[in-house]
Order: C-alpha cells, then sequence, then structure tokens
C-alpha cells in the first residue's frame, strides 16, 4: 500500500506517564487500561516524543480545552515527527492545512460554514440506500466464506466508496485513499523527510483530481467547493486542496475503525448480538453505545503560548492530544464507564469531538455505522472470532480494528 | 413544560433531533432549535429529559412553567 520504509525514529514506551507514544502498537491494544492508569496517577501524562506531547484522560480536562481556542490552536491535529512550526511554508493559523479542521476562529467559522449544509442530517439522509445497497454487495462476495475479515473485507470498504462518490473521485482508487490515510494517520513517527514524501504524494494526487474537475465540471462536492465563495471571494485552490483532504482522510480510517470496533464486541459479545438480532429496536442505544465506548478518535491541539495548564508546564507549539475515547470511559461523567450496555439511554458521549470543531461528518458516519451493523447482522446473525487468527488494531490516535477475521456460524442466505 | 436549545452552545451533534424529532428540528447547518415553541406534551416529558442528557454540549434545558 504505501512505499515508505516504516520505522519509527523511537524506541519502546518506558513509562505511560512520563514516556507515552500513542503510535507505540501496545497503546490501542491497551487503550482502556492505559487510560484507567493514568487516570488514576496523573491525570495528564507528558511524553518528550515528537517534540513533546501532553496526554489528559479525565472528561473534564478534554472538555476544557477543546472549548479553549484562546491557548489551544487546531492548526496541527495529527501528532507526528513534523510539527506545523517546523514547516516555514505551512499555511499559519487561523487557516491551516486544511481548512475547517485545522483553522481557529474567526476563520474557522465561516469555512465550516460551506460545508455544513452537505453534512447535515437531512441531507445525509438522502445517502442511506446507497450505502445499505454497498454493504449489501460486500455482504455479498464474501458470503460463502466460513472465515471473513469484517475489516479489511467489509468496513473499511463502506467510508472509502461513500466518500469517492461524494467527491467524485475515481472509485477504483479506493487502495491509493487508504495508503494516503494511512501515511496521514498512521505513519507519524517516522524521520521527517519520509513524512514530507508522502504528503507531497497526497497533494499531488488531489491536485490532479481538482484540475479533473476544473476542465469537466460536475455534480459533486469538488465542483461544489470549486464554485463556492468566502468573504464574497472564491476559495482559493489551497482552501479546496485542503478541505478536500480533509474530507477524504478525516472521513476513512475513523468509520472504518467505528464498524470495526463495533463489530468487534459483537464478535466477543455473544449475549448483545443475540438481543440486536432479537430486538432491533435497540439498535439506536446500542449505536451510541458502541460509540462511546469504542470511539475511535483523538484530535490533537498545539499549544499556542507558554501556557500553564493546571500545574503542567506546556511550552509554545507542544501537542495535546485530546482523547475523546479517554473522556468517554472516565467514571465520573458516566455510570458504570468500563461497561458496554447497549441500552444505556443516558449517554453524554464525546465521540465526535466537543466544541466547535465537532466532527463535520458525524451525521454520515453515524449512518455507515448503523447501515452496516444492520446489514451485517442481517446476514451473518452469529459469528464469533475466528479461532487461531489475530484481530489488529490500527497505530496512532485513529483506534480500531485493522484486521478482523470473524468465523460465521449462522447466515441467511 | 418547554424545552429550549441555546443555539450558542448547539454544536449539531444531532442526538436531541434523533430522540425526539417531535420536538426538535434542525436547520440547513445542522443545528437545532424546538419545535414551534417548544412546549412539551406530558407524553413526551421523557424524551424530552433524555434529549437534555444526551446532548454533549449541554445545549438543551427545560423550562417548567
Ligand atoms: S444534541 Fe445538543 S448540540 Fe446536538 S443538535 Fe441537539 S442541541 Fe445541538
Amino acid at each position: 500500500m504505501t512505499t515508505l520504509d516504516e520505522k519509527s525514529i523511537y524506541g519502546p514506551v518506558t513509562s505511560w506517564q512520563t514516556d507515552f507514544d500513542h503510535a507505540d502498537p501496545s497503546y490501542n491494544e491497551n487503550a482502556h487500561a492505559i487510560w484507567s492508569e493514568l487516570r488514576g496517577a496523573c491525570p495528564v501524562a507528558h511524553t518528550e516524543r515528537y517534540g513533546g506531547t501532553w496526554l489528559p484522560v479525565t472528561h473534564d480536562l478534554v472538555h476544557e480545552i477543546a472549548y479553549d481556542t484562546e491557548h489551544f490552536s487546531s492548526r496541527g491535529v495529527v501528532v507526528a515527527t513534523v510539527k506545523p512550526s517546523d514547516l516555514p511554508d505551512a499555511i499559519p493559523a487561523p487557516i491551516g492545512g486544511a481548512p475547517p479542521i485545522t483553522s481557529d476562529p474567526p476563520f474557522h467559522q465561516d469555512a465550516r460554514r460551506i460545508l455544513l449544509p452537505a453534512f447535515s442530517p437531512k441531507t445525509i439522509d438522502l445517502w442511506e440506500p446507497e450505502i445499505r445497497l454497498l454493504c449489501r454487495e460486500l455482504i455479498a462476495d464474501m458470503k460463502a466464506a466460513d472465515v471473513v475479515d469484517a475489516a479489511t473485507q467489509f468496513a473499511q470498504h463502506i467510508p472509502v466508496n461513500v466518500i469517492a462518490r461524494m467527491l467524485g473521485f475515481p472509485p477504483e482508487d479506493g487502495e491509493k485513499f487508504r495508503g494516503f490515510v494511512h501515511d496521514v494517520l498512521e505513519a507519524i513517527n517516522l524521520e521527517p523527510g519520509k513524512r514530507a514524501e508522502a504528503f507531497m504524494a497526497l497533494d499531488a494526487y488531489i491536485a490532479k483530481q481538482v484540475q479533473d474537475h476544473i476542465d469537466n465540471p460536475r455534480d459533486d462536492l469538488t465542483n461544489f467547493l470549486l464554485n463556492a465563495k468566502i468573504y464574497d471571494q472564491p476559495l482559493s485552490l489551497q482552501h479546496v486542496g485542503g478541505s478536500i483532504i480533509l474530507l477524504l482522510i478525516a472521513g476513512i480510517d475513523t468509520t472504518w475503525s467505528a464498524i470495526g470496533s463495533s463489530l468487534w464486541h459483537l464478535a466477543t459479545n455473544p449475549v448483545d448480538r443475540r438481543r440486536l438480532v432479537d430486538n432491533p429496536a435497540l439498535m439506536p442505544t446500542a449505536i451510541e453505545e458502541f460509540l462511546r465506548a469504542y470511539a475511535p478518535v483523538t484530535m490533537a491541539r498545539v499549544v499556542k503560548d507558554d501556557y500553564n495548564f493546571h500545574g503542567n508546564e506546556m511550552k509554545q507549539n507542544d501537542w495535546v492530544l485530546l482523547p475523546f475515547p479517554a473522556a468517554n470511559r472516565d467514571p465520573k461523567e458516566f455510570e458504570n464507564a468500563d461497561q458496554v450496555l447497549i441500552d444505556r439511554e443516558v449517554n453524554r458521549h464525546a465521540a465526535f469531538g466537543l466544541g466547535i470543531h465537532r466532527c463535520l461528518g458525524s451525521n454520515l458516519a453515524r449512518l455507515e455505522l448503523r447501515v452496516a451493523v444492520e446489514e451485517f447482522l442481517a446476514a451473518f446473525p452469529d459469528f464469533e472470532l475466528a479461532p487461531d487468527e489475530v484481530v489488529k488494531w490500527s497505530v496512532g490516535q485513529i483506534r480500531g480494528p485493522r484486521e478482523l477475521p470473524v468465523r460465521i456460524n449462522a447466515r441467511t442466505l | 413544560m418547554k424545552v429550549q436549545v441555546d443555539q450558542s452552545k448547539c454544536q449539531g451533534h444531532n442526538r436531541c433531533y434523533a430522540i425526539a424529532p417531535e420536538l426538535f428540528d434542525v436547520d440547513d447547518l445542522g443545528n437545532a432549535f424546538a419545535i414551534g415553541d417548544g412546549v412539551v406534551g406530558p407524553h413526551l416529558a421523557e424524551k424530552a429529559r433524555l434529549a437534555v442528557a444526551n446532548c454533549p454540549e449541554y445545549a438543551i434545558s427545560i423550562v417548567e412553567e
């Protein structure tokens, strides 16, 4: 998928409190135990890695930072060996490289307004039949096998296909998108020069697609962005390209992870699986509970100026991770936080973030997740983790199973 | 009993609209507002409370009259 030589510049983690690394393979696999340990001990962990990074793990602290755009900038949202401040040509705050996710007030709101209507619940609901059909096609392709990989054969294709259709990009480029997403979100601990190479390939691909849309306009999100205006001026090509990067990168691994984690839960919890099969009316609370308990997305911020945050001496340009998944498991905010209760009715989870950067694609992600789970369960009402095979978890800020071999014990066709 | 959405806090998570479409609607940007004057009939009181309890931004409140 990727041509990069993927060698982390860091060694194994020596302490989760003082030397954590969210790209260490053991982090995502053991995330819930790690957060719980840190919640009792710090609750803001620190590491010198990535040029200095902080990790607050309680709901209160994550909430506070998400709301505090005065001290924390969104200019960088993916912690990596390259910082925005290391790149002299990078687009500065308040715009950033991929508006609006990398933007700060006041520009943020104006850039976000352009995209909001395309992702409002009523616009997104129109996609349901297409998403359902897509799920059924994927399921038909794997119907006969006894063991299927619910992550690579099913979950990952759903967001890739949907975003390609929305942007009007060639559907056969799906594999390429997954490569880009991997380079941006997972290959974060490489030597900085190598990371820059990956970004150049992504920029070149987007520029080519944008040019094709300028030459051959059609009715899709890319042309919508090309026609959009901000402050009475057309968006710059840089802004269009940045927003496309956001839509392409942000929707794929995240939704893939949410679907994969939900299916992982159902593969490992037969009681919940049976309850959902027997009583589909539980689906709405079950989906919100999967989003809470297995929230895939940790965001990041950059410290604007030296700042003492609850006794932690944060330095200008330090990274701060915003682990919404850890906030969602904070026992101070949720009763029985570590139990997955598919009929949980009071569930003020922060899976899609908090504050002005609430996930733009949340309605789409939720729809894809619900339809994927519904269709998978309808086709395979009984499945479990395949014995003798291994579940592989992602590395980095997006948490979910990248390989999920399950054995199908009952099928409806 | 009435429900109110504080527009300055609502970020469009759409939990309220999913839980109680009888009480909340969303605009073109995906932000929520209370339908009509926000009055909640007794049969919808429980749904109204659930909407309040599930809003991640604490944007919804109930006013008892
Ligand atoms: S749940 Fe809260 S934030 Fe979400 S749309 Fe309703 S009022 Fe707005």
